[in-house]
């Protein structure tokens, strides 16, 4: 029963660390939506330099690992303009700067799937094209976002596990400290497993009841 | 409705060009709008009617050619006429275009709200006056979607109408409808005639714009080559293009062709 009483006498620390990751995924996916969106918008609807400037980040983000884009940012750019906002801060910034550029492209998706016929009515109607965007556009465009950011979800919270490196006392950071001290790798590493496992699961459920809510009366199943 | 009593024309489209894709889709045309004036434009397919309709709300626009509302030319490349223009110009799609995450009412109500300015509560008041307008009091919390296509085109001229328009463009508004649904559409719009809405429709129903236009524009590659009043155009053995093509859509449809009077 030692390996149990390991357990329960970690538990509290890492559980600590389970809201670390939990303040870590919803604070990187929150500035990935508010950059997301913005960033999908223009990437439709903006005029070409300020799309192609999208299209250049998307790229970037989206071609470096993300464990060398927290090394980058944390050891090397936010030195040089002296940015200290601590491991958490800094981690919650890279995965959601990461995050924006999947996100952009999820809702960009979702943009081009809509008709044009949806901007030509607001237009006739006198509204003005930000108007448009704003009231019809993107109500519609997030709702059919939700599955796609439900993933991204799930892969964000385990690239979460990747700010272990640099200090961030988050689930894995804290797993890892224990299991090296106490050498009781397997339950441990099972432990913290489950753990994601869970939070995964709970973040999925609650995607998909929004999704149920926020379904057009009239449409069927498959959202439009 | 609000339209001028003198005899200034409310609304003129004059020679308008328009370029897609290199080609001249629109080639000088022109049309003049007075108080009660209803002008159906027909043509063949491609023959530049849509491309017309939207230059005239300049959903597109046009290459040549100017806008004038009343006295006031207008300068659609300045971004505030163009809006106004637009407030000013009504207009119906044959796929309606309902926003489609919105109910009926808050169809009618969004552009009350963000262009208006109305409050929320004002604004579904006047989208419940225009809703029961077009005969769909009752449907008014229903989504698009669970909307026939009468009604989806019935809440569309109601969202149009609730902004005001002096004038009201139609694009074949009853050719996405299903035959037995052509007639409660046909029925608000000749009700609408009837008040003195000034209109520009493009409709192959030739029987309605016999009963209803003022005058008949007759569009082919890009011109209007014939204008003028059905009495005129129709007439048996009136020998214009517009006749012909009337009849070739007769036959092709298998209708009978209407006959005088
Ligand atoms: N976005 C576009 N780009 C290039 N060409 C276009 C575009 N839209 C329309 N056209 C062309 O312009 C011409 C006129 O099109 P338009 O839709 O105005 O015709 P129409 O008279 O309304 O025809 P229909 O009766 O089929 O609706 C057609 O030859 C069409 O192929
Ligand atoms: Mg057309």
């Amino acid at each position: 029963m030692h390996i149990l009483s390991t357990i329960i006498e970690a538990l509290p620390y890492i559980l600590e660390g389970t809201l670390v990751t939990i303040v870590l995924v919803a604070g990187a996916l929150s500035l990935g939506f508010c950059l997301g969106v913005p960033m999908a918008v223009a990437q439709v609807y903006a005029p070409r330099p300020a799309a192609m400037l999208v299209g250049f980040y998307v790229w970037f983000f989206r071609g470096v690992p993300v464990l060398l884009l927290l090394f980058l940012f944390y050891y090397g750019l936010f030195g040089l303009i002296g940015l200290d906002v601590g491991t958490i801060g800094a981690s919650c910034i890279v995965l959601g700067m990461t995050s924006a550029a999947y996100q952009s492209q999820i809702f960009r998706g979702s943009i081009l799937s809509l008709s044009a016929g949806q901007l030509k009515a607001g237009k006739a109607l006198g509204m003005t094209n930000g108007q448009t965007i704003i009231h019809v556009i993107l109500p519609q465009a997030l709702r059919l976002s939700i599955p796609g950011w439900s993933n991204e979800y799930s892969i964000l919270l385990k690239d979460s596990a990747m700010c272990f490196a640099l200090g961030t006392p988050e689930i894995m950071a804290r797993t890892h400290f224990v299991a090296s001290r106490t050498y009781e790798h397997l339950p441990l590493y099972i432990t913290a497993g489950l753990i994601y496992f869970a939070i995964t699961m709970a973040g999925v459920t609650m995607l998909r009841r929004l999704e149920q809510k926020a379904r057009i009366p009239g449409y069927n199943s498959a959202g439009m | 409705m609000n339209a001028p009593q003198n005899d200034t024309p409310i609304l003129r489209a004059e020679h308008f060009s328009k370029y897609l894709t290199g080609r001249k889709i629109l080639d000088d045309c022109s049309i003049s709008m007075r108080p009660g004036d209803v002008k159906v434009l027909i043509g063949p397919s491609g023959a530049g009617k849509s491309t017309f309709l939207q230059c005239i709300n300049c959903l597109l626009e046009p290459d040549e050619g100017e806008i004038w509302l009343g006295e006031r030319r207008v300068d659609f490349k300045n971004t505030r006429e163009l809006y106004d223009l637009r407030q000013h110009v009504g207009m119906i799609f044959q796929d309606f275009k309902l926003f489609d995450h919105l109910s009926a009412e808050n169809n009618v109500a969004l552009a009350l709200r963000k262009v208006r300015g109305l409050s929320k509560a004002e604004a579904l008041k006047r989208a419940h006056e225009e809703l029961a307008r077009v005969g769909l009091e009752d449907k008014a919390k229903l989504y698009p979607a669970q909307l026939s296509g009468g009604q989806k085109q019935r809440v569309a001229i109601a969202r149009a109408l609730a902004m005001d328009p002096t004038i009201l463009l139609l694009d074949e508004p009853t050719s996405a409808l299903d035959p037995e649904l052509v007639g409660e559409v046909l029925t608000v719009i000749r009700d609408l005639a009837a008040r003195g809405m000034p209109m520009i429709m493009v409709t192959h129903q030739m029987e309605f714009a016999r009963a209803v236009a003022t005058e008949i524009l007759f569009m082919e590659a890009g011109h209007v080559i014939e204008q003028g009043s059905p009495e005129e155009l129709l007439a048996p053995g009136a020998q214009t293009r517009t006749q012909d093509f009337c009849t070739r859509l007769y036959e092709l449809c298998g209708e009978t062709p209407v006959e005088e009077g």
